[in-house]
């Protein structure tokens, strides 16, 4: 198959970038969007021009390294796939296909469609972990977590953090990553010790770095790639307004 | 505590708040002026007249005005703040099948509201409050004749029954959203009750909605 890539070429943070358009004219229907990145830039280098710089590790829709922004939408118009995941019999035959980089202004561009995600490191490091040194595992049952509370946990820990939510958001809002994380860890008996003090140290730290407040437009919902619910907003929502109100 | 009011959960909640207040008001709004459709207007009057003589409205109304302002104040704030996470925005959007336009767009929505408001302020409450009203008496009993100020200008101007319904329609599409989304950000919501409060705030905005349309529009069409 045929398509018509309209990319974003973007030098380096400081450069002002532009879109440029390649045209690919044998195509794989059964190849990952990243593969066809792939072939396009085998193109370039042969050609001598710079490559198109893309994130990506895994390629099976695990690790949250692979982000683009493709005909208006974060990983691409199909649901709940990642980009690598993604695949080109989702496209038209001679389609025009824009591919941006994530937008947000935490979320600085690095080259063309690569973005610096460390904004989410920084919000993991003001809390989202357990300081309990839990030693080697324990037998099963010793310490009894309710199946609802395991589930919701196994559930929101799915979150890759690739940054689609953010992406999404008119208000390039992280809440639903915060929200996946304060969720994930507020579910077992070793996480509720510091549940209160970790709500707030992430929050505060989302804010500082400039993510947006949720509006509950449910894109973030939409386009998460493990389909994490915004019911997990609300647990956050909750968790951070009871621990400020025993402040 | 109070520092909750600073970080941008805690500006929500003030819109939460608010907004469920003001949302009660709609509905004690609404009750009284369905009367309007109930035989001559005595009903009405009747009404309007204990209202404004109740001395527990008499605290409540402050409380509204101040309802009103800090949705309206933290409603620009929250925008203003949320217009810069975004400094180069997306060439292409397409939808996500899931978000509704209500939802994206409450802050135009509540802006063509407050435009509304103040019309709707001038047309009525600044006449009651401050200028001269006829009045009528019922037995012994004189009171303002709040029927004959709506329905005169119900009858008298088709473009006021127009313009009421096009505000009633805007307000119906921002409590659509308004009214889940102050739970959710209350912490009230989970994956069940998500479905619910939806459902819910549908009912309820239908029912706004259309019962401050079917008002001017009775006047309109039947008098």
């Amino acid at each position: 198959m045929k398509v018509k890539l309209r990319i974003w070429r973007q030098k380096n943070s400081q450069s002002k970038g532009k879109f440029e358009v390649y045209e690919l004219n044998d195509v794989a229907p059964d190849m990952s969007f990243l593969e066809m990145l792939d072939s396009l830039n085998q193109r370039l280098v042969k050609e001598g021009k710079s490559p198109v710089a893309f994130d990506h590790d895994c390629r099976e829709g695990i690790c949250g390294s692979c982000g683009i922004y493709i005909n208006g939408r974060p990983h691409g118009n199909d649901h709940r796939t990642t980009t690598c995941e993604l695949r080109m019999r989702r496209f038209k035959d001679g389609e025009t296909i824009t591919v941006e980089p994530w937008r947000a202004a935490a979320f600085p561009v690095v080259k063309d469609l690569v973005v610096d995600r460390s904004a989410f490191d920084k919000i993991i490091q003001a809390g989202g972990y357990i300081s309990v040194n839990a030693g080697a595992a324990q037998d099963a049952n010793s310490i009894p977590v309710p199946k609802h509370n395991a589930d919701v946990a196994f559930d929101t820990a799915s979150c890759i953090g690739c940054g689609a939510c953010v992406a999404a958001c008119k208000n390039a809002s992280a809440m639903l990553f915060v929200a996946a994380k304060i969720t994930h860890l507020a579910q077992f008996p070793q996480g509720r010790v510091e549940a209160p003090e970790r709500v707030k140290r992430m929050v505060a730290k989302m804010d500082e770095l400039g993510f947006g407040s949720c509006t509950n437009t449910r894109a973030c919902e939409a386009e998460c790639p493990k389909g994490i619910s915004i019911s997990t907003i609300a647990k956050l929502n909750r968790e951070y307004i009871t621990a400020k109100l025993k402040d | 505590m109070i520092e909750i009011f600073s970080s941008s959960i805690g500006k929500k909640l003030i819109m939460s708040i608010t907004g469920l207040f003001l949302m009660l008001f709609l509905l004690v709004h609404l009750t009284v002026n369905m009367l309007l459709l109930v035989g001559d207007g005595e009903v009405f009057n009747r009404a309007a007249s204990f209202m404004a003589t109740n001395p527990a409205i008499k605290i409540i109304e402050p409380l509204l005005a101040i309802g009103f302002v800090f949705h309206i104040f933290y409603a620009t704030i929250i925008t203003l703040k949320n217009r810069r996470t975004r400094p180069v925005g997306y060439s292409t959007t397409s939808s996500n099948g899931l978000s509704t336009w209500s939802s994206k767009n409450m802050y135009i929505l509540g802006g063509t509201i407050l435009i509304f408001l103040v019309i709707h302020l001038a047309n009525f409450f600044w006449k009651l409050k401050f200028g001269t009203v006829e009045p009528i008496t019922y037995g012994n009993e004189t009171m303002a004749n709040t029927y004959a100020l709506v329905s005169g200008l119900f009858i008298s101007y088709w473009w006021y029954d127009v313009l009421y319904v096009i505000g009633a329609i805007f307000l119906g599409l921002h409590l659509s959203h308004g009214f889940w989304a102050a739970f959710q950000t209350l912490g009230w919501n989970g994956t069940k009750w998500l479905k619910r409060l939806e459902t819910i705030a549908y009912v309820y905005a239908a029912i706004i909605g259309t019962g401050f349309s079917i008002i001017p529009l009775y006047f309109l069409l039947f008098k």
